[in-house]
């Protein structure tokens, strides 16, 4: 985004996109009365900027999609509208604040019970749990919402200190209140967004499950995004219930929520400014093209076509596309990260000699079992892991290596047994709760976070290994923290990837991308590190290096690898465990499973003479 | 306590029910088959009664007015499933979710252009007009001939789903769609099929309906809702999770109607809260399933 590049340049560049606002926001009104723009419209504009503030960063950065945004801009007005009215205070920013409030408690309320689903079923939910206010509002609440007449005479009022306030009642004076409220919702979202919080949220819409096994609580973050965004909706419909005198019901309609979302999509989801961009085409267009003669009554079935071919073909909408063409242009331009430590940690990289075995348990299985219906996928395994070791696990097709390995990262709850590292019991602690414990499981299929740079990947899981599953610090730039940076630095020294740093995960060659995945594991600083098949699908060069690249991890780390590969297996592992048909059949140094006729009649299939 | 209430609200909230459940099943199976939801099924909905408003006004049959909204509502699903949702299929979900939610826009304003924001009216059947006593209640004979005729339209749609060829492919396509297209099955072809048949189930309610209601633009607005809550009551993609929670929704409107007049709405929205929070794969559904 242009500018996030810009912001890069220096203290002075910094705050470019806030200045930008403020000098956006001086000379909107005149320039926009150029075009046959009202004050009136303007209000409206910068009403649904902020509504889209909120908005963007649950759907733009956190993935997202809510079709019940009105419930809490509907209940953030009434809220205001009704203190004001009903006189139980006097002024309008300590009612817009209550009516903030409000929105907010209610989004904790709806958001917790939207969560417990995901995906499709989340933007069922909201839509239709925004309904329900709806219905609230127009019928049980109806005395103190005016039901479907909605709450008119909100008193005028005025803001201001002595000889310095600003009518509310008057388009052209509530524009500078809404004005500079949209600023501080700016300045704050973008906040939001460049801090570790926001960082986070992004990882989530990327994928969602892979932050979870990383550490990070998604859950708690997720519902932060709701919070956050029913706040921004709150404040938008008090300014609206203040900026128009009168409340009403639509304020609740599903055509409320769906408004939002079509402004979002044209003007470009994840820019922040994107929604305040779409509710300029969006009502510029509606009182443009309803003074047209044949367009006029089908206004908004026009926009409704433009929506529906900015989403087939043009989905990342006006600001997006400003941003694109920007890049082509000007041609990428390459973060300049300080990091001191990245020098110091690719000295660092070079293999340290392992350290003597100690003896110490660090993690153990006992009787561990999983079903499924009848059939029995891992049949009472127990192992031992000693700190410090390499240990392989190995066994044909369907012995139930995943399966077992699945459990020990918590990914899957066993049906019976237990499990324990570093002596405290993990059996059903869960992928976030164990990965924060220091073990972490390396997938077999790639999961990273696609359009992110590599740095940016490998900063999700030094997050949560700095700052813990839930850290909603939102202020603070996540690119100053030395600490992450000397950790993401360490981190992609490791496996190799420095010099890619800047490239997006989606672009990495497949080898690269191997190594991205064990880097994502190596930054939440594991001691212990389940690897799945690492170096499934390489060539046998990437295979050689792939070994040597494990051999310098496992001078602090205690490894558990699943391999296919016998040389990889028999060229790292200390010790050898073999599963066949969900059981445990051997267990000991390389030698000795190689000597081993339970295991070669395992692998080859004959039967085992007893 | 008036007994006379008491039946008569659960005879409405049987036929409320039973046209819920007719509208979810569509919007179940065609999202069962091809992951796809559809935020446009209300206006489906919506079209099926006008088209049926329209051949009744051409030709004052009401068989012919049901035929011809079914009709129009498969060859809108054709039309819309060759022309857009296909394009989708390899989309995230949320574009999905935003493409169809605009053809809903389209769809009602193109109606409401065509046809204005002034309700219609189809009239009852004459087969269907006065009230059938039935020794405990008077009840008018519509709606107990729409609870027949539901009933009938389900029994074609179970045996179509769990009877042919294609209903084995969809059910299979519901537990694994990439497994049934390893298999070697046109996919594409049965994914065309499904979400006419899906549609059409849509254009029927909506014609059936549209005597008991009024025929408006936005009528489908709260349909596409409470068939929402209905899916996530019952569970996506489960024949028996749509009928159960279609019933029960029915029920609870109609209930507490009686009792709260104020809070019918507002209480299916409470039972949708408290099966998530006690269940929230929903009565029929899979655990695990996304």
């Amino acid at each position: 985004m242009i500018v996030e590049k810009l912001a890069t340049r220096g203290p002075l560049g910094r705050w470019l996109p806030e200045a930008a606002a403020v000098v956006a926001l001086i000379v909107f009104p005149s320039v926009f009365a150029l075009i046959g723009g009202t004050a009136d419209m303007a209000d409206r504009i910068l009403i649904w900027g902020i509504f889209g503030l909120g908005f963007d960063i649950l759907f733009g950065f956190t993935g997202l999609l809510s079709f019940g945004q009105a419930a809490f801009f509907g209940s953030g007005g009434f809220m205001t509208a009704y203190l004001l009215i009903a006189g139980i205070t006097e002024n309008a920013i300590v009612a817009l604040v209550i009516g903030t409030v409000f929105a907010a408690i209610l989004g904790v309320i709806i958001g917790a019970l939207s969560l417990r689903r995901s995906g499709i079923y989340f933007a069922m939910l909201t839509l239709a749990f925004g309904e329900m206010f709806y219905f609230l509002d127009i019928s049980p609440l109806k005395e103190y919402t005016g039901g479907e007449n909605g709450l008119s005479g909100v008193p005028a009022t005025h803001v201001g200190i002595g000889n310095w306030f600003v009518e509310l009642h008057t388009p052209e004076g509530m524009y500078w209140v809404i004005a500079i409220l949209f600023l501080i919702g700016f300045w704050l979202a973008r906040r939001i967004v460049n801090s570790s919080f926001g960082a986070v949220l992004l990882s989530i819409r990327e994928n969602d499950q892979r932050a979870r096994t990383l550490g990070h609580d998604v859950q708690k973050y997720k519902l932060a995004a709701f919070v956050i965004a029913a706040a921004y909706a709150g404040v938008a419909g008090g300014l609206f219930g203040l900026f128009q005198g009168y409340m009403p019901p639509d304020g609740f309609y599903l055509e409320t929520s769906g408004q939002l979302v079509v402004q979002t999509i044209m003007g470009g989801a994840g820019t922040l400014v994107g929604p305040t961009v779409g509710a300029l085409v969006w009502i510029y267009l509606r009182t443009a093209l309803q003074q047209l003669p044949i367009i006029g009554p089908i206004w908004k079935m026009v926009l409704g076509i433009i929506f529906v071919l900015i989403v087939t073909l043009f989905r990342r909408g006006i600001c997006g596309g400003i941003a694109l063409l920007w890049d082509r242009i000007v041609g990428k331009e390459i973060q300049q990260t300080s990091m001191p430590a990245v020098a110091a940690a690719v000295a660092e990289n070079t293999p340290r000699p392992r350290a003597p075995l100690t003896g110490k348990v660090i993690l153990e299985a006992r009787d561990l079992t999983k079903r499924y219906g009848g059939l029995t996928a891992v049949d009472k395994v127990s192992f031992e892991v000693v700190e410090g070791e390499i240990r392989a696990l190995i066994g044909p097709n369907g012995a139930g290596k995943t399966t077992f390995f699945n459990m020990l990262a918590g990914a899957i709850p066993p049906t019976s047994g237990e499990m324990f590292f570093r002596n405290e019991r993990i059996t059903r602690a869960g992928s976030t709760a164990i990965c924060q414990r220091g073990l972490v499981k390396s997938f077999q299929i790639n999961q990273l976070f696609p359009s992110l740079t590599v740095w940016d990947n490998v900063r999700i899981p030094a997050i949560a290994r700095t700052y813990g599953k839930f850290h909603p610090s939102m202020l603070r730039d996540v690119g100053n923290s030395e600490e992450l940076n000397a950790l993401i630095a360490q981190s992609l020294a490791a496996v190799h990837l420095s010099d890619r740093a800047h490239a997006p995960a989606r672009e990495l060659a497949y080898g690269e991308k191997r190594r991205l995945e064990i880097g994502l594991a190596l930054a939440t600083r594991p001691s212990t590190l389940l690897l799945d098949e690492p170096t499934a699908g390489m060539s046998p060069s990437e295979r050689q290096d792939t070994i040597r690249l494990l051999k310098s991890i496992a001078a602090g780390v205690t490894i558990v690898i699943v391999e296919h590969d016998m040389d990889v297996v028999f060229g790292l592992a200390d010790r050898i465990t073999v599963l066949f048909n969900g059981r445990k059949i051997a267990e000991g140094p390389p030698d000795a499973i190689k000597a081993n006729a339970e295991v070669r009649a395992a692998y080859l299939g004959n039967p085992v003479q007893k | 306590m008036n007994w006379a209430l008491l039946w008569a609200q659960l005879f409405n909230g049987l036929t409320l029910g039973a046209l819920l459940v007719l509208v979810a099943m569509g919007l179940t199976i065609i999202f069962g088959a091809l992951g796809v939801i559809n935020f446009a099924h209300g206006a489906f909905y919506m079209v099926g009664a006008y088209a049926g408003y329209v051949a009744f006004e051409a030709t004052h049959s009401f068989v012919l007015a049901v035929v011809a909204g079914t009709l129009v509502l498969l060859l809108l699903g054709l039309v819309v499933e060759r022309g857009l949702v296909r394009y989708y299929y390899r989309r995230p979900h949320e574009d999905q979710i935003l493409m169809t939610f605009g053809l809903g826009i389209i769809l009602v304003e193109a109606i409401r252009a065509y046809f204005g924001g002034i309700s219609k009216r189809l009239p009852v059947p004459n087969w269907g007009g006065g009230a059938v006593n039935l020794g405990f209640l008077y009840y008018p004979t519509y709606r107990i001939e729409v609870l027949g005729i539901v009933a009938a339209a389900l029994i074609v749609l179970y045996i179509v789903l769990y009877r042919t060829r294609l209903g084995l492919i969809v059910r299979a396509g519901i537990e694994d769609q990439l497994m049934v297209n390893i298999l070697g099955i046109n996919v594409r072809r049965t994914f065309l099929i499904v979400f006419g048949l899906g549609s059409m189930a849509a254009g029927f309610a909506g014609v059936i309906n549209a005597p008991i209601v009024t025929v408006v633009p936005d009528m489908g607005t709260l349909v596409l809702v409470q068939s929402f809550v209905v899916v996530v009551i019952g569970g996506v993609g489960s024949f028996w999770g749509a009928l159960v929670g279609g019933l029960i929704a029915g029920e609870i409107i109609s209930l507490t109607a009686m009792v709260q007049p104020a809070y019918s709405e507002v209480m299916l929205f409470a039972a949708m809260a408290i099966v998530l929070i006690l269940r929230p794969q929903g009565l029929f559904g899979v655990q695990g399933r996304q």
